[in-house]
């Protein structure tokens, strides 16, 4: 069984690249535009990496990845950000709340997908 | 019993009284155990104001004129009651500078002038010779009406009797005598003499109550109390008319009168000699305020009611109001009260006339002799042995002068003027100085030339308008000098100067001179430049209140030093040895050393040394005189200058300090809001450039994904593959329109955007932008509500830019409607001289509290980071450049249900006439 990514993201054609990047890749991915939707899907079934866009619509990315990293029961989620603000400020902000990796857009599909596997290494194999 | 020679003793017997009275003044004076250091004894003897003018005259005046009588005693009250701080300063402003006389007050304020303390003596010498000449008037006359008992009968227009013209010389020699004896028995620098005070406390106590009894007697021996006494005047009309202002009563004169007496109680030299000269302590001013006004109450309550007897006692008009106080109780064979009111009368005048001289004689000798004497350096005065001596004998020589004076006006004058005229002729003399001494104390830019032409001007008015006229009405002058004026020429005609008419001899004359004083004072002070000495004077007058403590307040122009023997034989000439050791023993004690040590004195004990000097012989003498002994070491008066400028320079850049240090605070405080302001630009800056990338990196971000997915996996499917390039291209086409957008709101916001303006039909433009949008529109299924009028006028605009403004309002509304049965509501309508559009839709509508942010770059509905729709956020804003470009106005409507956007372009022709 593979690993599986949740995508967070509210740009469709962003969506559209991810999902076959990571479907490219071999994981089973599901999608979702908004903040309070995502951490549905969590809750309904933990993702292993999540890839998180820091803009979201209803409310900013930063806060759903506090809220992984809050929950004991999520501990081995991972979370990848995404921001179009490439100030360092942003980036150490991201990764001080705990995100594994930060990627600036515009990306290297190659990199991103690198690092997306790199992450899933780490990860306990799927059952 | 009141025969002559009973009447000329007690006459005597009376000045004899006064005499021990102030040689036992004087005695305990000398002891240290002085009598008069008490307000009630200074209040009494400031009633020296009520002369016998007041004790004859008033009833006098009361008879012809009514009520009218009281202003005299009204302007006093005012002034002690209400003006005290103006008697308080000048207390003290002389008090620390040794002031002698009213002349010498004035002369020193304007740079201790020897001219002025000249001019100001001849003022009151000229102006008080009829007012003293009037007190030996009133004797005399008093004199030959009682001589006359038991009979009453006026004296004749000649000075008939020669015995009394010969009584009134006597008189006048003896109060002379009095003078001398008491006023200058020695010099003392503070300038008192407490025996002649005590004197004038104990006459001012006599008079009051011979009046007091004379009233009494009247009111309640001849008639039955007021009530009575008022009855029976009410039943005469013409006496009547007496006790109310009538309406017809000259009011100008009433004013004129308070004014007159308020000046005179300041002014007149004997009450500045009494209030200010003669003070031994300044706090006794605090209580005399209340207790002179209440003297002045006292001795004329009886006033009206004397009146009012003696026109009924004597109805046939054939006796003089001025002689009813004597003549009353002369009239029912009261030989007791008679004699007591003739001794009333006596002691007015004699108070009167004792301290006038002093002060005139004081005036004289200091302003005037010792001046001039000094200047006369072949008299080598400065090289004679004690000069007090010289000095007593110049003030005897100047009271004789003054009374010879006084009794040659009334010889040759006196006789035709009734009492009240002679003495208001007096107060209008001495009402000139008061705008000197008011002005000098409070306005430190009067000058001495200002002071001097003011004097001169408001003196030489005097003369003509009042004392011109008084020679005139005695035959010395032609009549036709009043009536026709000098030579004929009417304008010059003295009781109506310069052709004002209407107002009595005395509002007249006052008028003109205070108007010609004043306006010169201020005029020529305005013009005029003060001398160093000058500047150093008024700031210490006009500054006195403040200063006061003491030594402070007192100039010391002095620098370098005395030889010890030089001011010492100086010091010793006027003061004598006793005053003038005491002054060097202090010294010496103060500097540490034994007084055979002292060998020369510095510029403080110069200082020290003029003022004992300026309390002996007045400031403008001492000041001749010190220069004398000062070695060389004189500060010039262009040092003075140099020193004054270069203080004032001093104060001039300390006020340009403060004023530059106001500037860099002012200065600093702006900076410190610009950089508060950059802050927050720069923080917008930081947002926007953010803002920027992050609009700029998305669809770059789906553009690099694609062609690199494209790139990697050549063997793509080929529907898969389109979708792809599909979404590269419409993100490009996404970027580029951000570009321009990006551009075009810069080149608004700079001003350098090429608008191509022109009549444009609004309508027709609407609907191209629905055109560009039709598919969007049709796509979403929405119902178009569309209400464009045909025939609108055109209106003024770039038409490409008008319809971007359509299609970014129509886009943002197209967006939004996302609810069931969305409609768009379109209207173009004229309002008033514009053309009104309106894009509504049913959507979600405006948050409430979203304002007038939406227009701004970027602020899209909602935080950027969070609610964020789609869109560049740079729509609004690039419509309202526009808009407003055009001269409209961009807005948004509160609506109840989804968003109702508003824009008004002018009409053409309103352009038009606008431009």
């Amino acid at each position: 069984m593979s690993h599986s990514v949740l995508i967070v993201e509210d740009e469709p054609n962003i969506v559209l690249s991810l999902k076959f990047l990571m479907e490219g890749a071999g994981f089973s991915v599901r999608t979702t535009g908004e903040g309070a939707a995502a951490l549905k899907e969590i809750e309904k079934q933990p993702p292993n990496i999540v890839l998180l866009d820091v803009m979201l619509p209803d409310r900013d990315g930063y806060s759903i990845c506090e809220a992984i990293k809050a929950n004991p029961d999520w501990q081995d989620i991972r979370v990848l950000m995404l921001t179009a603000k490439g100030r360092d400020m942003d980036r150490e902000k991201g990764l001080a709340l705990g995100a594994d990796d930060y990627i600036t857009k515009p990306f290297s599909t190659r990199d991103l997908v690198d690092r997306v596997i790199e992450i899933s290494k780490e990860l306990p194999p799927e059952i | 019993m009141l025969n002559a020679g009973f009447i000329i003793i007690a006459s005597f017997g009376y000045i004899g009284l006064l005499f021990a009275i102030a040689y036992y003044g004087d005695k305990r004076a000398d002891s240290g155990r002085g009598i008069i250091n008490n307000p009630y004894i200074y209040s009494l003897s400031i009633a020296v104001y009520a002369t016998s003018w007041t004790f004859y005259g008033s009833v006098g005046r009361a008879a012809a004129g009514g009520l009218i009588f009281i202003t005299i005693y009204l302007g006093p009250t005012l002034m002690f009651v209400a003006w005290w701080f103006l008697l308080q300063k000048i207390l003290r402003i002389s008090k620390a500078n040794g002031i002698t006389s009213i002349a010498d007050f004035i002369a020193s304020r304007y740079g201790k002038s020897t001219v002025i303390g000249g001019l100001v003596t001849l003022i009151a010498v000229v102006g008080i010779t009829p007012y003293i000449s009037l007190q030996l008037k009133a004797l005399s006359t008093s004199l030959t009406v009682l001589l006359e008992y038991p009979a009453i009968v006026m004296p004749s227009v000649e000075i008939g009797q020669p015995v009394v013209s010969f009584t009134a010389f006597l008189v006048a020699m003896a109060m002379a005598v009095f003078a001398i004896l008491f006023g200058t028995r020695h010099l003392d620098p503070s300038e008192h003499h407490e025996g002649v005070v005590a004197a004038i406390a104990f006459e001012s106590i006599v008079k009051l109550i011979a009046f007091v009894a004379v009233g009494i007697f009247v009111t309640f021996g001849l008639y039955d109390g007021f009530g009575d006494l008022f009855m029976k005047a009410s039943a005469n009309p013409d006496i009547k008319k007496l006790f109310a202002i009538s309406p017809s009563s000259d009011y100008t004169q009433w004013v004129t009168l308070t004014i007159l007496s308020m000046m005179a109680i300041l002014c007149l030299p004997r009450q500045f000699h009494i209030t200010i000269v003669e003070n031994v302590g300044t706090h006794h001013l605090t209580k005399a305020v209340w207790m002179f006004p209440l003297y002045l109450l006292l001795i004329n309550i009886f006033v009206l009611p004397i009146a009012v007897a003696g026109l009924l006692q004597f109805p046939s008009g054939s006796v003089d109001p001025d002689t009813f106080v004597l003549t009353l109780p002369m009239s029912t064979q009261n030989e007791g009260l008679a004699l007591l009111a003739f001794i009333g009368g006596l002691s007015a005048a004699t108070g009167m006339v004792i301290i006038s001289a002093i002060a005139l004689s004081t005036m004289i000798c200091n302003e005037v002799l010792m001046p001039a004497l000094l200047r006369m350096s072949w008299l080598r005065l400065n090289e004679r042995g004690d000069l007090t001596s010289l000095v007593l004998n110049l003030r005897r020589f100047s009271c004789v002068f003054i009374m010879l004076l006084s009794y040659g006006y009334f010889v040759f004058i006196g006789e035709s003027y009734t009492l009240v005229t002679i003495g208001l002729l007096s107060f209008a003399a001495a009402a000139q100085f008061a705008p000197v001494i008011i002005g000098g104390i409070f306005w430190k830019g009067a000058t001495a030339k200002g002071a001097f032409a003011g004097l001169v001007l408001g003196f030489a008015v005097w003369i003509y308008t009042l004392l011109l006229p008084s020679f005139a009405l005695s035959g010395w002058l032609p009549e036709s000098f009043i009536t026709e004026g000098p030579f004929g020429i009417a304008l010059l005609k003295p009781y109506e100067f310069l052709g004002l008419s209407g107002l009595d001899n005395l509002s007249n004359s006052l008028f003109w001179s205070m108007v010609l004083n004043i306006g010169a004072y201020i005029g020529v002070s305005l013009s005029s430049e003060q001398s160093a000495i000058e500047r150093i004077q008024a700031a210490i007058f006009v500054d006195a209140a403040e200063k006061y403590s003491g030594t402070a307040g007192r100039s010391n122009l002095w620098q370098g030093s005395a030889a010890v023997d030089d001011l010492r034989d100086l010091l010793y000439r006027f003061v004598g040895p006793y005053r003038t050791e005491l002054a060097f023993k202090d010294h010496a004690r103060r500097r540490g050393l034994e007084l055979k040590e002292l060998m020369a004195v510095d510029a403080e004990f110069v200082g020290v040394a003029e003022r004992l000097l300026a309390g002996a012989i007045g400031s403008a003498s001492a000041r001749v005189l010190v220069a004398s002994v000062v070695k060389g070491d004189i500060v010039s008066l262009d040092e003075v200058l140099q020193i004054l400028d270069e203080t004032s320079e001093v104060i001039e850049h300390s006020h340009r300090l403060e004023q530059k240090s106001h500037e860099l605070e002012v200065a600093s405080d702006n900076l410190r809001q610009a950089n508060e302001q950059l802050k927050e630009l720069d923080r917008l800056k930081d947002d926007f450039l953010s803002t920027i990338s992050h609009e700029l990196r998305t669809p770059l971000t789906s553009i690099r994904s694609f062609g690199e997915i494209l790139f990697d996996k050549p063997d793509i499917e080929p529907s898969q593959r389109r979708q792809f390039l599909g979404v590269i291209i419409s993100e490009s086409e996404r970027l580029t329109r951000l570009i321009n957008q990006i551009l075009d709101l810069a080149k608004m916001e700079a001003g350098s955007m090429d608008w191509e303006m022109s009549e444009v039909d609004a309508g027709e433009a609407i609907r191209e932008a629905l055109a560009a949008m039709s598919s969007l529109i049709s796509d979403k299924s929405i119902n178009l509500e569309l209400m464009l009028p045909e025939n609108l006028p055109h209106v003024y605009a770039d038409r490409d830019r008008l319809i971007q403004v359509v299609i970014n309002l129509l886009s943002n509304a197209v967006k939004f409607s996302n609810g069931p049965e969305p409609t768009l509501n379109i209207t173009a309508e004229a309002d008033g001289d514009a053309l009104l559009v309106r894009v509504a839709d049913n959507g979600p509508g405006i948050p409430d509290g979203v304002g007038e942010i939406i227009f701004e770059k970027f602020q899209q509905v909602g935080d950027p980071l969070t609610n964020k729709p789609k869109g560049t956020g740079l729509g609004l804003p690039i419509s309202r450049q526009i808009v407003e470009h055009f001269g409209g106005k961009i807005w948004f409507e509160k609506a109840a249900r989804g968003a109702d956007f508003r824009f008004t372009l002018p009409f053409t022709h309103t352009v038009q006439v606008a431009e």
